[in-house]
């Protein structure tokens, strides 16, 4: 598989609501929540709390955090990391603003510097 | 450019606390510097007492390692005493020679004791007792010498006169009052201090002072001469009779000083350049020797040196403990009571328990306890809060156990309770985990140990439990909760100030408000953000604009999320009547969308559990019913009896007017959850008790009673007043629910409001007052007027997106995923 082709095109940046985010569903595996913490900014983060598996997705997003609807840990937008005191991560994935077009490569993060080094 | 250059004097509490939470705020903004003339690491000199007693070591006292200044790049002088500082040239000059430049200037010199000016006081053998030195000094001659007299019968004589009669001495406590401890004391309390201590084989004069320490040949301390001529033998003196700020380096640099060095609101003194902080600032006329204010004066000093310049310290209420093992006393607040005070004593002398509270104009104001202090943090809270007394009077001195709360097991006592016993029912945290948190975390604070452990971070009712514990752990380390806290980590602002900066200044946008009450994150938190939201639209109808993305997920979605990220629907059924066709929809809607779970509810309406989120909008539009609310801080459902209408008993028509109640609240907002009950009769079978309004029909009109609750803590719902007729009924309650939208802190329910504010406030405003209660009737009907049913709304498009997961195209997803 070529490197570009793992890049998909999902939606237009303005789908998704400021400080807010939507879910991108798939048929296997959980979803990938997609966020939009300022206008121009998005992450992609799996649709799963690492404390006791919430939908990310449908939490508050303010800073460069969501807090998770279920219990309220606030995991890190761009690290994945749970903020402290709260130890955990979650799956991120590759995402790009190409002309307003948010893309998205499905391949998490750790797994595709990993197949890069192999 | 260079960093700017922080030089702090003298490496205590006050002075490291500041440092960690300026480094919390504002890592790497300045070079610190930090001179310390002892020869330790920062240590916790409150615990100077349990190393006295043989209780700890040391080690067990220090607080930051030496490790822990070289990870944060703190240049540490130790052992080296400040002895000049040169405004001029910006620059401190220690003993030693040593010098360093600043540009802030922090002084945290602490205290010195105060030596009594009597014949002797040089001789050897005679020390203050203020730091390790002296406590050191005090365990070696407790090995070889055998009279020791302290002088001195206030918190920390006692500590130093308990401590060395555990190391084998025998002890005389000199004391110039007429009962021990009689700054945190009254005399009752005192007697039965003295006497358990005189138990424990202390002696003690009091009224008695003290003329000339006699010394011998040696230069050695060798007698204690009082003002009546007699005399005892004395090879150790230990000067206890109160300490004083110790100012002399600001002085002789012509910084101001009084009592103290005079500081400002925000911790800076004269000279701009230069803060004090610890039992060396004099703030108010006021200089603090206990350290939960001096950890107040940190947080707002270092929010000042990040530049942030927001807090604003107000001075502090203190309370104190006695670190004597064995022995439980606290006191708070204004004990002694006096003109225009009452009193509630509760003595058992023979067992050893005293309490006394003091009370003033209806609100606790002061509490001295002896033999059982379990209570202390939860009286000392209420003094802070000055919460209204009212008919609590009868069981306020029994203490928290006499209010019963849910999920704790039963358990109120921190002290009795077992490591393995369960203190926050929740999250299954229990004692153990919290003690081991707080000792191995170095934790001052319950919001700190909320974080940690998780205790008393869901539903609370375990606050008070965890307040005791982390007080049994910390003696008067503890950190009081503050009074006015502040919304969320974003603000230093309190509820009550944020809502009235958008009252008086007509904030209607979140951007507006974060602008205006210069918050600290560009669009606030989890917390503050729907509590900002609510005050607005409460406080500007149809002004505000309502933001979804700064609700929690189940009153932006209109469903309440359930832990596998399902929804549950909850329909209105107003008073709980419903019609076979209502049940024939809902039954049809469960069968098309595969609903996994259909509850009756305990408010007396149907429940569709394990509904997904892309089918809410479609079952709501093939239910066809309203919006029953079930998820929201807003009116929930009105619960009725059968009534007049079939009941035998029933004296009035409960049901319709409960659905009169429900169709007039219905898209109401609130603080937190609104829940209505009416009954037909006294028997009060829709539990009208425990609601946070409940009416209750009589042959002669209707009862009112509001602030009850069916929680975590049960509360009764208390009488409002009596009305006769059902537009009556409708007048008074809306007034209520509209003074609680608009004076409420968000997440209070009414009985919290109630118990802030006080029941005969409320009675003014709504009962006696009849223009007020009219036009508080009318704001609320004027904000509810033309709120759409959420639901419908949905049906008709709105925030379609929220609804609908993004889907990639088959093809692309599949080739992808291989």
């Amino acid at each position: 598989m070529t490197e570009t082709g793992a890049w998909v095109r999902v939606c237009a940046i303005e789908d998704i609501p400021l400080l807010g985010a939507r879910v991108l569903e798939r048929d296997s595996g959980d979803g990938i929540a997609l966020f939009r913490p300022a206008p121009a900014r998005v992450f992609a983060l799996a649709d799963r709390c690492p404390h006791r598996g919430g939908p990310l997705s449908q939490g508050i997003v303010s800073g460069d955090t969501v807090t998770c609807p279920l219990h309220g840990w606030n995991i890190g937008l761009d690290s994945g990391q749970a903020c402290a005191p709260d130890v955990g991560c979650v799956r991120r994935y590759p995402v790009q603003l190409r002309d307003g077009e948010v893309w998205l490569s499905l391949l998490p993060v750790a797994q595709a510097a990993e197949e890069a080094a192999a | 450019m260079r960093k700017p250059r922080l030089v702090v004097v003298g490496n205590g509490m006050a002075g490291i606390r500041t440092l960690e939470e300026l480094l919390k705020l504002a890592p790497g903004m300045y070079d610190i510097t930090v001179f310390g003339a002892e020869p330790h690491p920062n240590y916790n000199r409150i615990l100077l007492s349990p190393v006295l007693a043989g209780e700890q070591d040391f080690d067990d006292i220090v607080l930051n390692p030496l490790s822990w200044y070289a990870e944060h790049g703190i240049t540490l002088h130790l052992g080296k005493e400040v002895t000049r500082i040169d405004r001029v040239q910006r620059k401190v000059v220690a003993a030693d020679g040593t010098e360093a430049e600043y540009d802030r200037l922090l002084l945290a010199t602490g205290s010195l004791p105060f030596i009594l000016p009597v014949p002797g006081k040089d001789l050897k053998g005679v020390i203050g007792y203020r730091d390790m030195h002296d406590t050191r000094t005090m365990i070696e001659t407790a090995r070889v010498k055998k009279h020791a007299v302290v002088i001195g019968g206030g918190l920390l004589g006692l500590e130093a006169a308990n401590g060395l009669k555990l190391r084998g001495m025998q002890v005389t406590v000199v004391h110039l009052a007429g009962w021990l401890l009689e700054r945190q004391l009254d005399p009752v309390a005192g007697a039965l201090l003295e006497k358990s201590l005189r138990e424990r084989g202390l002696d003690f004069r009091l009224n008695t002072s003290t003329t000339e320490i006699v010394g011998n040949d040696a230069g050695e301390v060798a007698a204690v001469r009082f003002s009546d001529g007699s005399e005892i033998p004395a090879e150790l003196v230990v000067m206890a009779a109160g300490i004083r700020p110790n100012t002399a380096l600001a002085q002789a640099a012509g910084i101001h000083c009084d009592r103290g060095i005079v500081v400002n609101d925000t911790l800076q003194t004269y000279d701009p350049r230069v803060y004090a902080v610890g039992e060396c600032a004099s703030h108010r006329g006021v200089a603090y020797g206990l350290v939960a204010p001096l950890f107040e004066q940190a947080r707002i000093c270092a929010d000042h040196l990040a530049t942030w310049g927001i807090g604003i310290y107000r001075g502090s209420a203190v309370s104190t403990k006695l670190k004597v093992t064995g022995i439980d006393l606290f006191s708070a607040g204004d004990f002694m009571g006096g003109e225009g005070s009452e009193e509630i004593v509760l003595s058992d002398p023979a067992g050893g328990v005293y309490k006394k509270l003091v009370i003033r104009d209806d609100r606790l104001v002061g509490a001295c306890l002896y033999g059982d202090t379990a209570d202390g943090a939860w009286y000392f809270r209420q003094i802070k809060d000055g919460s209204v007394v009212g008919d609590r009077r009868d069981t306020l001195a029994f203490g928290e156990t006499a209010l019963g709360e849910s999920g704790t097991a039963g358990q109120d006592r921190a002290a009795t309770m077992a490591d393995a016993d369960e203190v926050c029912g929740c999250n299954g945290v229990c004692k153990g985990t919290i003690v081991k948190a707080v000792r191995e975390q170095d934790l001052f604070t319950v919001d700190e140990v909320k974080k940690h452990t998780k205790a008393a971070s869901s539903c609370g009712s375990c606050t008070g439990l965890v307040e005791q514990i982390l007080m049994n752990c910390l003696g008067s380390n503890f950190q009081e909760t503050p009074k006015t806290k502040a919304v969320c980590g974003c603000t230093t602002l309190s509820h009550g100030e944020v809502r009235q900066a958008i009252r008086e200044h007509h904030l209607v946008s979140h951007a507006q408000a974060y602008a205006f009450m210069e918050w600290r994150t560009p669009n606030g938190c989890a917390t503050c953000r729907p509590a900002i939201n609510y005050y607005m639209l409460s406080t500007w109808p149809r002004e505000a604009v309502d933001d979804p993305q700064s609700r929690f997920i189940n009153e932006r979605a209109h469903a309440n999320i359930q832990k596998d990220g399902t929804f549950s629907v909850v329909p209105q059924m107003k008073g709980g009547v419903t019609n076979p066709s209502e049940l024939r929809r809902i039954a049809d809607v469960a069968d098309k969308y595969a609903i996994p779970m259909v509850k009756v509810t305990g408010g007396q309406r149907i429940d569709l559990l394990g509904v997904r989120k892309e089918d809410l909008v479609g079952v709501w539009r093939d239910l066809g019913m309203k919006s029953g609310h079930a998820y929201g801080k807003s009116i929930r459902t009105v619960k009725t009896c059968v009534g007049s209408e079939f009941c035998r008993f029933g004296t009035q028509d409960s049901t319709r007017m409960g659905i009169e109640l429900e169709t007039m609240l219905a898209n109401m907002w609130s603080p937190h959850k609104v829940k209505l009950a009416v009954s037909g009769c006294p028997r009060n079978c829709a539990e009208s008790g425990i609601k946070d309004v409940g009416i209750i029909a009589v042959e002669s009109g209707w009862e009112i009673h509001v602030g009850g609750n069916g929680g975590i803590r049960t509360e009764v719902a208390r009488f409002l007043c009596k009305v006769a007729t059902s537009d009556e009924v409708k007048e008074y309650v809306g007034a209520f629910l509209q003074l609680y939208r608009e004076e409420a802190y968000y997440l209070d329910r009414t009985v919290h409001y109630i118990a802030r504010v006080g029941l005969d406030y409320v009675k003014q405003k709504v009962v006696e007052d009849a223009a007020n209660r009219r036009a508080l009737y009318e704001r609320l009907l004027y904000a509810l007027e033309g709120l759409p049913d959420p639901w419908a709304a949905r049906v008709a498009g709105t925030q379609a997106r929220e609804y609908q997961p993004l889907k990639l195209d088959r093809q692309i997803a599949v080739a992808l995923e291989d």
